[in-house]
């Protein structure tokens, strides 16, 4: 959310309307190394991690009709658009709603069963974790196949670290079932409602949720003719 | 990373821990002692047991682990447990720059190795937004690679599941014809398994001289080989006697699971990303997407067949378009595509010494470049892409998410057989416990693919 001084003051008054790209991380330096001094003079490089900015109408395609339809049953509902999903991202031609977490029944539901929108198919749940993203860390990550119409959908529920909770949508969808254990396991994300919410690809007394960032991949170094190679993630990085 | 987040109260965290079961009487089969188990169990008078099979059972596919509650022959309860082949590989892959991910996700479902590096590609590829502008002769080759794929995949389905209901000759021509087609897999990438031909912007390297030729000259046996499996279990009373109406599920199941692949199409749906939502190109290829309307394991059996025959008719049209299109395998963008100049020498395939004399003894720029690509890889602009194929198991996908670096921030494998072995329970509850073996193996599940 930075605002840039040669931008001038029309960009800054279009800031005010257009919205905002989400910014997970900041990164400094390269190489990976930040326990030395700058050796590398490249210590003082800033990278701001912005993931795509949220679309505006028209959003192209089919993805308006999506829209529509779901408006129009959250509406028959009584629920608003924008008190369920924050923001439409258009990108890379794949739609992405960001649903919050306490309306994602009333929307799956309505994705479901609504006759224009029919994503009969959850394809998947998975999770993304944004350590530097404060009070959105977690991130779920539904994909959804329309059979019927031929169409892709994705929804983005994001959780704080500190309340790692999202509710279930196995009523709904079923296969969720092991998706979102699997989750669970790697992430630690609590899906309220699950019937049987335990690890799954873990050992149920493991410790940890693996695939944290904070996490660590693990390794020993490895003695190969001579030379000792380190483990990956104490290699030097470039990200 | 010194900061460890497991719990140091714990003696030894993975260590195994004493457990008493909730209810009931635990025996262990150690072998030799059944007489025994088998006496003490009658004088307890309790017809209800609990089976753990597996996960070393040879008919589970690997590790997978039924735990079947049984009422005499009948199962009453079936829940699969999973996760004895959790490798970590989607974790690793955040280690490694986007090109050494191919190299974990071949290894993920190793019957179809490189619809996983397919799958993979394309997501870097459409990440990068060059999608388009991979040449065309590589994308062919990734169609007859796959299309190569689910013959092999298909046939080691039927070999083992022939095997397990007891056709023991289907198993024995089934893997005649696997060794037919890991030949043609060596022959074009080197490998048998693990290839990781395929990377993003292309191929490793172009296929070999006169592959084409040896491709051809092999399908006829190819032919012939699934044309026995036909002849072997289409009419077969016994096959038809054991499949017949097992494992069924119908299209709502599979619908409410998320079940894709030969287990929906034999309800009747004819769904096929190859059809619905083409990518390689498939829009242009002439093929029928089978179906079937039994919903039971005879229509998988009969789909996957069928599949094997609509496969070699895609890879004859890419044969022939493989002929007919010269030209480079990897993008020309010189800053996606990894260098690979290979060459065989006498001690067989190595560094290209034309390669290696350009760059260390007449341009450094070029070293430059060779040195930073490999070590460093390529940087892909933020974002998240979802891409799915249509393995010879159902939908495949993968969910890719970048933050602008070197490495994947995060890739999750959508496999079909973790979410099409959900319908264990649906398929097994209620029918005799020799049939859950029938089923299971009409699911076709692959641990390699499901634990990751």
């Amino acid at each position: 959310m930075t605002t840039n001084d040669e931008s001038g003051p029309d960009a800054a008054a279009l800031a005010t309307t257009a919205p905002q790209a989400e910014v997970v991380a900041r990164r400094q330096g390269m190489f990976g190394a930040h326990d030395a001094g700058d050796t590398s003079g490249y210590g003082g490089l800033v990278r701001t991690v912005a993931l795509p900015p949220p679309s505006v109408r028209p959003f192209g395609g089919s993805f308006d009709a999506v829209a529509d339809a779901l408006e129009a049953a959250l509406g028959a509902d009584g629920t608003a658009f924008g008190d369920a999903v924050g923001s439409v991202v258009v990108d890379r031609g794949e739609m992405t709603l960001h649903v919050h977490r306490e309306r994602l029944l009333e929307v799956v539901r309505a994705l479901r069963d609504e006759p224009d929108l029919r994503f009969e198919l959850l394809s998947g749940v998975s999770g993304v974790h944004y350590p530097e993203e404060s009070g959105r860390e977690l991130h779920a990550v539904y994909h959804l196949l329309s059979i019927t119409n031929n169409r892709r959908l994705r929804l983005e529920v994001t959780c704080p670290d500190a309340d790692p909770h999202i509710p279930s949508v196995v009523e709904v969808y079923p296969t969720a079932d092991w998706h979102e254990r699997e989750t669970w396991d790697f992430f630690g994300i609590q899906f309220d409602g699950h019937p049987a919410l335990t690890r799954i690809e873990m050992p149920d007394d493991w410790p940890g949720h693996p695939q944290r960032k904070d996490y660590p991949l693990g390794g020993i170094p490895v003695e190969y003719k001579g030379a000792t190679i380190a483990p990956p993630d104490t290699r030097r990085s470039y990200s | 990373m010194t900061d460890r987040t497991i719990d140091d109260t714990v003696d030894d965290a993975y260590g195994a821990t004493e457990s008493e079961p909730a209810e009931g009487k635990v025996f262990t089969a150690t072998g030799g002692d059944w007489t025994d188990i088998a006496e003490e169990a009658a004088s307890l008078g309790e017809e209800r047991i609990v089976v753990n099979m597996g996960p070393q059972h040879p008919s589970t596919h690997g590790v997978l682990r039924l735990i079947l509650e049984l009422d005499g022959e009948t199962v009453t309860e079936a829940r699969c447990g999973i996760g004895y082949l959790h490798t970590g590989i989607e974790k690793n892959m955040e280690f490694r720059t986007w090109t050494q991910g191919v190299t974990f996700v071949t290894r993920m479902d190793y019957l179809t190795p490189l619809y996983q590096e397919t799958a993979y590609c394309l997501g870097v590829e459409k990440l990068l937004g060059i999608t388009d502008e991979v040449p065309e002769r590589a994308t062919i080759a990734r169609v007859l690679l796959m299309e190569l794929n689910r013959i092999s995949s298909h046939d080691v389905a039927i070999a083992t599941g022939g095997m397990e209901i007891g056709a023991l000759t289907v198993m024995t021509v089934g893997f005649r014809l696997r060794e037919r087609l890991l030949k043609l897999f060596e022959h074009v990438t080197g490998l048998r398994m693990n290839h990781a031909y395929i990377r993003p912007g292309g191929l490793a390297q172009d296929l070999p001289k006169g592959a084409v030729d040896f491709i051809r000259d092999a399908l006829p046996d190819i032919r012939r080989d699934i044309s026995d499996l036909e002849k072997l279990s289409n009419e077969n009373p016994l096959v038809k006697a054991r499949l017949v109406d097992t494992g069924y599920l119908d299209l709502a199941g599979c619908m409410a699971l998320g079940i894709t692949g030969p287990v929906l199409r034999s309800t009747g749906l004819p769904h096929d990303l190859r059809r619905l939502e083409p990518y390689c190109g498939y829009e242009t290829y002439d093929f029928d997407v089978v179906t079937w309307d039994s919903m039971d394991a005879y229509g998988r059996l009969r789909i996957r067949l069928e599949e094997m025959k609509q496969s070699l008719r895609i890879v004859e049209q890419c044969l022939t378009r493989l002929e007919q299109t010269p030209g480079p395998v990897m993008i020309g963008d010189k800053k996606i595509a990894w260098p690979s100049q290979l060459a065989i020498g006498g001690d067989g395939m190595g560094n290209s010494l034309d390669h290696i004399r350009e760059i260390m003894g007449t341009s450094m720029e070029a070293l430059i470049h060779h040195f930073k690509l490999v070590t460093e890889g390529f940087r892909v602009p933020v974002g998240q892409v979802y891409q799915a194929v249509e393995s010879p198991r159902g939908e495949l996908a993968v969910h890719l998410v970048s933050d602008g670096g070197t490495r994947p921030y995060r890739a999750h494998f959508r496999d079909p057989s973790f979410v099409n072995l959900q319908a264990v329970a649906a398929m097994c509850e209620g029918s005799q416990i020799a049939d859950v073996i029938a089923a299971v193996a009409s699911l076709d599940p692959v641990m390699g693919g499901v634990d990751r």
